[in-house]
């Protein structure tokens, strides 16, 4: 099938500082696509140029297969974007802001009206529908944007770290029901830093950082690729369990308070060396997404 | 910067102008007192604590009260005013703290039709000040007829002009705060010297001079014309002076806002 979003070599620049350097990548219909990445990994960066609020420096965009710089206005018409900041109208109760908006698509009031009603209520705010935006909680600003977004019946929809902020509640929430919506056939591009969030909701992903695209895939292989099933981590290790470790010829991540061994199948070496080593500060666990993020974009912080 | 083509705008324009009259429409009742009461303020301080002492004086052959000179000024003042806060604090406060900008930008719109709506609303704006005071001030009868009912065309004019002359100011300042600066250099100095409320002949020659390149004197002098029907050939200048000036600063205005957004 053709892709419903295709990024060719991708590339923006703010002075010498290469935001986007060279991203390629596509999104085929009715999948949930990720797009993870440090902050200041180039993420929005790559969200804004796909609606033309950033110019690019070269490389090229299609969406629905036209090229967005001779088709922006019929695309906007059929994508729906979610932005990272609270652009909600203040003023306006929160079923006017949904109606609206419907008036930037052309879309007739009649079924304006009926298309917000059926956004509140799938979002659970249809007993807030007359409330002022101004009161709303961050939780139901989300839910509201994310309601927004929808209104004009997108066919592609892009959220950009659509639950930074969160509570767990709210975030379950909006994880539900996009899952929700994408059964109902919704691309989805995301971008997030939460990498249970991805593993969740993603069919594929791609993890960028310093602009470049480092991996691209289905996440369940690429950690069973990368990374292996089991982690096991051994908290506080001494010089013995060192040793042990380079006895068993193993490679591990040594991070001096903490060891990161990457197993293909952990069960045994953990029995051993619980028993015959130490027991306490050491964990097995299934091998995640996280594990893959810290290995490819390194653990030093950011900003 | 690019100078915005007239392709890159459509009828989509006026649902900006809508979403801000939306808007406006919810405190209308709260709007509207300004215009309506600020004209009855101005009258009792001027035209009856003032005028005593300034008496009767003669404009163009005419004698005239010193509150009916002050009455039409006071109406090119309001446009002004509307026009030039609603395209900077107001426009300031969509772009950066609310985001407005930012949500349109995700619709079929582009950044010259949001900046036109823009322009075209605080005009609006300006034209509904005119209409309230304009009511009022007939009420007085301070303004004639029929000359008077060519202020909402003025008020178009010299909305737009102030509106895309605010745009500027919001297309260059760093941070709100910064609006002060051509507030206190520029709105403060042509609201008490464009023949707002002395004629400008009481200035000194060289000031005379400078009050010609004032925007405000050129709307003051019309508005006058107008409502008081004093016509005299200069008031065409005065119009050029405006159209032509409003032709150049509304795509000017735009130019530099897709200039401070998008790059």
């Amino acid at each position: 099938m053709a892709p419903i979003l295709e990024i060719n070599e991708l590339r923006k620049s703010y002075g010498a500082l290469d935001a986007v350097a060279g991203i390629s990548l596509a999104v085929r219909p009715g999948e949930c696509f990720g797009l993870l990445g440090p902050n200041g990994a180039g993420k929005t960066t790559t969200i804004r140029m796909l609606y033309g609020f950033t110019p690019r420096d070269s490389g090229s965009l299609k969406l629905f297969g036209l090229d967005i710089d001779s088709h922006l206005r019929e695309i906007k018409a059929r994508i729906g974007i979610c932005q990272q900041e609270d652009s909600l109208d203040p003023d306006l109760s929160l079923r006017e802001n949904l109606v609206g908006f419907a008036r930037y698509f052309s879309i007739p009031r009649r079924d304006a009206e009926q298309r917000a009603e059926e956004l509140l209520e799938f979002f659970a705010l249809e007993n807030r529908a007359t409330d002022n935006v101004r009161i709303l909680s961050g939780g139901l600003k989300r839910r509201l944007m994310l309601a927004r977004a929808l209104i004009n019946g997108p066919e592609l929809v892009i959220l950009d770290e659509p639950t930074t902020g969160l509570d767990p509640q709210s975030r379950q929430l909006l994880w539900d029901k996009l899952a929700a919506l994408k059964k109902q056939g919704l691309s989805i591009l995301l971008t997030t830093h939460y990498m249970e969030e991805a593993e969740r909701l993603c069919d594929r992903l791609v993890i960028v950082d310093h602009g470049k695209v480092l991996i691209e895939g289905v996440p369940r292989e690429l950690i069973r690729r990368e990374i292996g099933r089991d982690v096991l981590e051994i908290a506080d290790p001494d010089p013995q369990i060192r040793a042990f470790l380079q006895q068993q010829n193993l490679p591990f991540e040594d991070l001096d308070k903490r060891l990161l061994v990457y197993l293909d199948n952990g069960d045994e070496l953990f029995l051993k060396l619980t028993r015959d080593v130490r027991a306490e500060g050491c964990t097995l666990r299934p091998a995640s997404l996280e594990d893959l993020f810290l290995k490819l974009t390194g653990r030093e912080l950011r900003e | 910067m690019n100078w915005p083509m007239p392709s890159r705008f459509s009828r989509r324009t006026l649902r900006v102008w809508q979403r801000n009259f939306d808007v406006y429409r919810l405190n209308w009742k709260i709007s509207f007192i300004p215009p309506l009461l600020e004209p009855v303020f101005y009258i009792l301080a001027f035209g009856v604590g003032l005028a005593v002492m300034v008496g009767d004086f003669e404009v163009q052959g005419r004698t005239l009260g010193y509150t009916s000179f002050i009455a039409p000024a006071l109406v090119a003042v309001a446009v002004m005013y509307n026009a030039f806060f609603e395209t900077t604090y107001n426009s300031f406060v969509r772009m950066y703290y609310q985001k407005t900008f930012d949500a349109l930008l995700a619709t079929p719109l582009n950044l010259e039709e949001i900046i036109l709506g823009e322009l075209l609303w605080a005009a609006t704006k300006g034209l509904i000040a005119t209409l309230l005071m304009g009511l009022m001030l007939s009420l007085f009868g301070l303004f004639s007829y029929p000359g008077a009912l060519l202020l909402p065309l003025l008020a178009v004019l010299g909305g737009l002009f102030f509106a895309a002359l605010g745009m500027i100011c919001t297309a260059l300042v760093p941070t709100i705060e910064m609006f002060n600066l051509p507030i206190f250099l520029g709105i403060t100095p042509m609201f008490l010297f464009s023949g707002t409320f002395f004629p400008l002949q009481n200035l000194p020659g060289w000031a005379q001079v400078v009050a010609q390149f004032l925007p405000l004197t050129h709307l003051v002098a019309l508005v006058r014309g107008c409502a008081l029907e004093l016509w005299t050939p200069a008031l065409w200048g005065s119009l050029l002076y405006l159209a032509v000036a409003t032709l150049i600063l509304v795509p000017l205005a735009i130019a530099l806002m897709v200039r401070r957004i998008i790059n």
